[in-house]
């Protein structure tokens, strides 16, 4: 049966009781296995996220470091330009349609794939290969097929869908919607891996209960499955969501922000920001703030799903 | 731990609900292999073709003039791309095998406090560290290569690594080290003689997640070797895209020749890529 | 134990052999990457290393032309081309941020008149003035003093300028034109009154690619140029006139009607694409700087004769300047071949090789005009009396914050066509940038 929880964390005491003491080549070996990586994280994760916080306070414009302390002044002018604020709707927009998007078709491509149909393998390697490729290359292939005179517009032409065509990416209205489309493209198969492997870890035992209870299969899944997808759900919700916080390649690559500021997403904010305007101090303002919308995400989950091992 | 794997069916029956299921899944698979169709139709077009025609039309004249212009410009950038993520692989495997070992069979204080914490340098956006980063680069000259870009994938990998490795080992059994403490292993000597020639399935799980994600990775690259020299394939691929932004056929190829590694991949070894990406949700 | 003791040797040379070979793997791959970027001295006159963004077209071949002249004149010098290409030079910039921060600064490097180098590098410490040079090579008197200006700050000069590009012009498919009996338009009020009379004509009649936003931002300097004059604009750009000028509303009105005449998926198209529409005839102007005329002549257009350039509607006597430039980076590798090359840049002789190539004008004035074409040779008489301004997007007049930060302003105009909120919102950029 494949497991969809974490397998059991393995708590090792040395046979025969004796506690490892810190003066022991065996009580030391294993912090010393880890102290490289600890370092490491400890100095480029947290030691340059303080970093990227105390430059966030200094006046750092040009390509002269600049480090006279101006307190929150970066960040009260950032929340006043009209961009930063057109990146935190297009923020929650983007996530909200992202994860709508890719949960439905998930839940929907893991459904139907569980239905053991022939052909399911196939149709399983369809729906993840763009997890295989980079963000670069799903931006440079759907901005084609989103052009107006070219792609998607004409096809719905031939098939007499004239209704279905717009603007896609050269109109404010429809970019970030056309923006999203790709993005799930790109992420949905996540979403159905999860939902598989869940699918599959249910016993088909409480299923056949249900069926025998009398209830049919819709009401099996809406009662039995479901609630047991719950876990997963949230998984996938979370890593879905982070992800679509930081989303910076596809926007760079599909749109740069534009038209107008309808795409302009923090990523992408800060990356230019910083290192076409040079303007260091407000970049790493953005930065800031992205990294606290992430981890007002994250740090609840790790705490969750750490603190749900550990028990076991 | 069998992901993904199909379970075993029964003859299909062919209901009305069957005949549903397959429309939609043939749906979507048209909806996926789209734009599939539109790189691989354009990119056999010549410049003249796909000035006139749509992406839905396929090619009249078929021809690979678009992919020897890709290539000439991509060349150097898929070789970047090469010298960057073997390195980068190998060593941030090495290091996940270690931490996962020793996080997931010694438990010291303060373990799971260390894990937390490597765990979430895993979320962050990088954008939070880049600034940073990019003066720490300037100053011990690493900055504008793929030397620096390599130690930059190593560290920030770390952390997946970790997870991946710390949950393979997690499987194996309690027995197996007691039964090699007994005889007088060390901490280092059971990693050595036990851990190492059983973790094989963890390494390619692992190498085959690196390798795509530093592949496809564009951030670091953009941010750290823009020079043209040293440019790995996705900022080449970006560059390209945008100074000629009339030739599609030549944006098209170059994407193929750039998703081509990691698609490659993904065919021959899907199954342990799966893997490494489920690790990443923690939950199986 | 002896288990013990066997694992802390094995230990010790495992740890070692692992750094040793991560050492050693990196500095083998840095000495791979320093072998494509550094060189060492030649023997003889050493190197020459250049960086641009001319990589292509005209550009590349003017700057060849430059590279003959040099070598003919100091033989023995390797020269090599560094070019970074796409993006307008926005990825040779980012490159060149690289390399000069890491103390890796190129012999010259191209970079616009003005702003984009003081603001930039000059303030940063990072250039030598070339103050001597310009005297010792007399360029007072062939270069003109409103241009000096441009290039110069506290009192030295910091690059010398090879070629004039002009930013204001309007340019028009010389048979829409006269198959619909107009004149080409001095005056705001006659070009609006030809985009309406060609409306019906034509889907388009002014043809606009907004891709990246800089070229809105052109239409908004020509107006304020067209509305106040040289010495408001002036004013404006370097933050001592307000934005919230009436002068500024004027401009902005003005490219607010020329909207409407505008082809609707201006976007995701750049200026080059616009220009395509003049020659399919699907529109019959473009205002766009002079390297417009090298797009057209590649498509082989005649001048005068299929099309024709006029300043942009307004700014008659008037001369927006698109401007590059080569200083000399502090610590360049080679410095007595890069003033030698400074030297050929500022020479008769390099400007006249150079500018028929480019598209562009000389910055001396003593070139001989017959060598361009007759809409150059037209520009060149202009830029002998006109008044002469520094382009703002084109990183001459204003740092490129401001620059880039009016770039996104001029996007949102597009959409909202708000005069009066852009206006303050200019001027709250100036507030910031300017000041």
């Amino acid at each position: 049966m494949a497991t969809a929880t974490a397998p059991p964390v393995v708590v090792e005491r040395l046979p025969g009781g004796r506690s490892l003491t810190p003066l022991s080549w065996d009580g030391v070996m294993p912090i010393l296995m880890i102290a490289p990586s600890v370092i490491l994280i400890a100095v480029f994760v947290y030691g340059f996220i303080g970093r990227t916080a105390f430059t966030s306070l200094t006046a750092w414009r040009g390509v002269v470091p600049d480090y006279t302390f101006v307190g929150l002044r970066n960040y009260e002018r950032l929340f006043q330009t009209e961009k930063f604020q057109a990146d935190i709707v297009n923020t929650i927009h983007f996530t909200a349609f992202f994860l709508a998007g890719c949960l439905i078709l998930g839940l929907g491509a893991a459904v139907l794939l569980d239905q053991k149909l022939r052909g399911s393998i196939l149709f399983q390697n369809i729906f993840m290969f763009p997890l295989a490729i980079s963000f670069i290359v799903t931006g440079t292939v759907w901005r084609w097929i989103f052009n107006p005179n070219y792609g998607l517009n004409v096809l719905f032409h031939n098939l007499h869908l004239d209704f279905l065509q717009s603007g896609w990416l050269t109109s404010p209205n429809t970019a970030l919607n056309s923006l999203t489309i790709a993005a799930v493209w790109q992420m949905s198969g996540f979403c159905m891996a999860m939902f598989l492997a869940g699918l599959r870890g249910i016993p088909e035992e409480l299923r056949e209960a249900a069926r025998v209870d009398g209830a049919s299969e819709f009401q099996a899944f809406r009662y039995v499955v479901f609630p047991l997808l719950r876990p997963i759900t949230l998984s996938a919700v979370i890593i879905l969501g982070h992800i679509s916080l930081k989303i910076f390649d596809l926007v760079f690559v599909m749109t740069f922000g534009g038209p107008g500021y309808s795409t302009d997403m923090p990523g992408l904010n800060m990356f230019i920001t910083t290192f076409r305007q040079d303007l260091f101090a407000r970049g790493a303002a953005i930065a800031t703030v992205l990294l606290l919308m992430v981890a007002l995400l994250i740090v609840p989950y790790l705490v969750w799903t750490l603190r749900g091992e550990t028990e076991r | 731990m069998s992901v993904l794997v199909a379970a075993p069916r029964p003859a299909t029956r062919w209901r009305p609900s069957t005949v549903v299921a397959y429309v939609l899944l043939i749906a979507l698979a048209v909806f996926y292999l789209l734009p599939m169709f539109a790189i691989v139709a354009t990119s056999l077009k010549s410049f003249t073709e796909v000035s006139r025609s749509t992406l839905w039309e396929l090619p009249k004249a078929p021809t690979l003039e678009a992919f020897g212009s890709a290539f000439d410009v991509l060349a150097p950038s898929f070789f970047n791309s090469v010298l960057l993520v073997v390195p980068a692989t190998v060593l941030s495997a090495l290091l996940g095998s270690l931490n996962g070992y020793v996080l997931s069979k010694w438990k010291f204080r303060g373990a799971n406090v260390i894990f937390a914490l490597l765990l979430f340098g895993m979320f962050i956006p990088y954008q939070s560290i880049l600034i940073p980063l990019f003066q720490f680069l300037s100053t011990v000259g690493l900055y504008g290569g793929i030397p620096g870009l390599i130690l930059v994938h190593v560290v920030y990998g770390i952390p997946i690594c970790t997870l991946i490795f710390r949950n393979y080992f997690a499987t194996v059994p309690r027995e197996l080290l007691e039964a090699a403490r007994m005889d007088g292993a060390s901490v280092l000597g059971i990693f050595r003689h036990i851990m190492l020639p059983i973790s094989i399935p963890g390494f390619v799980v692992v190498m085959i997640w690196q390798f795509t994600s530093i592949w496809n990775e564009f951030l670091f690259a953009v941010t750290i070797a823009q020079d043209p020299t040293q440019r790995p394939i996705t900022v080449a691929l970006q560059n390209l895209a945008g100074s000629l932004l009339s030739q599609y056929q030549v944006q098209m190829a170059g994407a193929l020749l750039a998703a081509a590694p990691t698609l490659l991949v993904y065919i021959l070894l899907g199954r342990y890529f799966v893997r490494g990406l489920l690790a990443g949700s923690l939950k199986g | 134990m002896g288990n013990e003791r066997w694992s802390r040797r094995q230990f010790v040379s495992r740890a070692g052999k692992t750094v040793g070979g991560v050492v050693l793997g990196l500095s083998f791959a840095d000495f791979l990457a320093a072998c494509g970027a550094s060189n060492a001295p030649a023997a003889g006159g050493g190197k020459l290393e250049i960086f641009s963004w001319w990589t292509a077209g005209g550009e590349a071949d003017g700057l060849a032309e430059m590279f003959k002249i040099y070598k003919k004149n100091y033989a023995g010098v390797e020269i090599v081309n560094a070019t970074v290409a796409g993006g307008a030079g926005t990825n040779a910039k980012a490159v060149l941020k690289t390399r000069m921060e890491g103390g890796k600064p190129p012999d010259s490097f191209q970079v616009h008149a003005g702003q984009e180098l003081i603001s930039t590098w000059v303030k940063a410490g990072k250039m030598e003035p070339i103050t001597d040079v310009w005297k010792s090579e007399n360029w007072d008197k062939t270069i003109p003093k409103d241009l000096k200006d441009i290039v110069s700050s506290n009192g030295d000069v910091w690059s010398v300028p090879v070629n004039v590009h002009r930013g204001n012009a309007l340019w028009y498919n010389k048979k829409l034109l006269d198959d619909n009996s107009i004149t080409p338009p001095t005056t705001m009020d006659e070009f609006l009154s030809a985009l309406g009379k060609l409306k019906s004509k034509v889907p388009a009649p002014l043809a606009l690619g907004s891709q990246g936003n800089w070229q809105v931002q052109m239409l908004l300097e020509n107006n304020i140029l067209a509305a106040g004059g040289p010495d408001f604009y002036k004013q404006v750009f370097s933050g001592k006139a307000s934005f919230t000028d009436a002068n500024v509303k004027q401009a902005l009105a003005w490219i607010k009607s020329m909207l409407s005449y505008v082809n609707s998926d201006h976007p995701t198209l750049g200026w080059d694409d616009a220009d395509k529409r003049l020659i399919n005839g699907t529109s019959a102007f473009n205002i766009m700087g002079d390297w417009a005329k090298g797009y057209f002549t590649a498509a082989n257009w005649v001048p005068n004769k299929d099309f024709g350039a006029a300043p942009s509607p307004g700014t008659t006597g008037k001369y927006v300047i698109v401007c590059d430039t080569f200083g000399l980076p502090k610590g360049a590798p080679n410095r007595a071949n890069a003033i030698n090359w400074i030297k050929v840049c500022g020479s008769q002789e390099g400007q006249a090789a150079f500018n028929p190539k480019k598209g562009s004008i000389p910055a001396r004035t003593d070139v001989p005009a017959s060598i361009f074409d007759p809409i150059a040779q037209q520009f060149i008489a202009e830029f002998k009396t006109d008044a002469l301004v520094p382009s703002s997007a084109h990183g001459s007049a204003t740092p490129d914050a401001f620059a880039s930060g009016v770039n996104d302003e001029m996007g949102q105009f597009v959409i909202n066509k708000d005069v009066n909120k852009t206006a303050s919102n200019l001027q709250k950029l100036s507030d910031e940038f300017l000041k």
